[in-house]
């Protein structure tokens, strides 16, 4: 196919091209004009480099955890430590979350209201539960005396689980914001741009959680 | 909706495709790539909770186990909640994957090695540290 069909023909199955990316093409007043992705494209592009740049400063966190695991300055470790049943619920509050934040997401593109508010609340509600039962760990933690000063190990621990919970703190933030958004203005492109900005941190969010239950519990607990 | 109506709609607000108003068969076509996420997700994790538990499995495989499950799951994730496909309109998202994927490589692995040497060196008796000196 030659590059002028390729800018110009325009096949039934796609016509709006989206994907093609065709270079530069000669416009009549003889400039190069460029074909551009759709804006909600080039917004979820944008997004995503935030995360991966998240999920690198995660990645310092886990380094720091991995080199310090071991340095327990005869304190308790994970093996001592860790309820992994408190931390199966915190998974299964999280993984479900991630699939209502999905039905919300359809809700939103659908203008379906009982998907979009039920999806979002349901979503709430997981949320916090994770919130809820994380804190009730760490409050349980400190109580024993094995709070982030006892030592290197538990600084790290603290450091990494508590920088998650903080993002599921903003998330919840974030998720109240967007159901009072799309309440008081409708679903306008552009409200449904940060709808999708936010599922897609609430997903990266539960994949931070995987590493984390593996590396920092389930690892952690058989040391 | 029809498609009919599509070109009034795009000429008013400039949307895009994706951006437009799905019709049945694509909600439920969103709803069963959510529920096989789910599924598959939900599985992988109880898995990873098995085998940390078990005794069944030789010990030493057990951190292996659950690094190539935890790498299965995020799989999951980000093919089936993230919407990370190999489709032309996804090339750079990919590319910025790829390219994260490798500095969390570079920088947990290279951390975990400089400081496990530097572990090891510093378990060496007095006078052979001094002898590494120049």
């Amino acid at each position: 196919m030659s590059g002028a069909q390729a800018g110009t023909g325009v096949s039934p199955a796609d016509p709006y091209r989206i994907g093609h990316y065709v270079g530069f093409r000669q416009g009549t007043a003889g400039h190069a004009a460029r074909e551009l992705a759709s804006k909600r494209v080039i917004v979820g592009y944008g997004f995503w480099i935030f995360l991966l740049s998240d999920i690198v400063m995660f990645s310092t966190f886990f380094a720091s955890f991995g080199v310090l695991s071991g340095q327990t300055a005869g304190g308790p470790s994970g093996k001592d430590l860790f309820n992994l049943t408190n931390v199966a619920i915190e998974t299964a509050c999280l993984l479900f979350s991630s699939f209502t934040c999905g039905i919300a997401s359809i809700g939103a593109r659908t203008h379906d209201n009982l998907m979009y508010y039920g999806g979002m609340a349901v979503t709430f509600v997981f949320g916090a539960s994770f919130l809820y039962f994380e804190m009730h760990e760490f409050v349980d933690l400190i109580l024993q005396g094995a709070g982030p000063e006892r030592s290197a190990f538990l600084s790290a621990f603290f450091t990494v689980v508590g920088c998650h919970g903080l993002h599921v703190t903003l998330g919840l933030m974030w998720l109240l914001t967007m159901v009072a958004q799309v309440f008081s203005k409708g679903y306008r492109p552009d409200i449904l741009r940060r709808v999708l900005c936010f599922s897609l941190f609430w997903h990266t969010l539960d994949i931070i959680w995987v590493a984390l239950f593996t590396i920092v519990y389930l690892m952690g607990a058989g040391q | 909706m029809s498609h009919a109506d599509q070109p009034e709609r795009l000429h008013e607000t400039d949307i895009s495709p994706g951006d437009d108003r799905p019709d049945r068969s694509e909600i439920a076509h969103g709803l069963i790539g959510y529920a096989v996420g789910l599924a598959l997700a939900v599985l992988l994790s109880i898995v990873s909770f098995f085998v940390a538990g078990t005794n069944l499995v030789w010990q030493p495989s057990i951190p292996i186990a659950l690094f190539v499950l935890a790498v299965a799951q995020i799989g999951v994730h980000l093919v089936f909640f993230v919407h990370i496909t190999t489709g032309p309109d996804n090339t750079n998202n990919v590319m910025a994957l790829a390219f994260g994927v490798l500095i969390v490589f570079l920088v947990i692995a290279g951390s975990l090695w400089i400081m496990s040497q530097l572990n090891a060196n510093m378990a060496l008796p007095m006078n052979q540290l001094m002898q590494m000196q120049p």
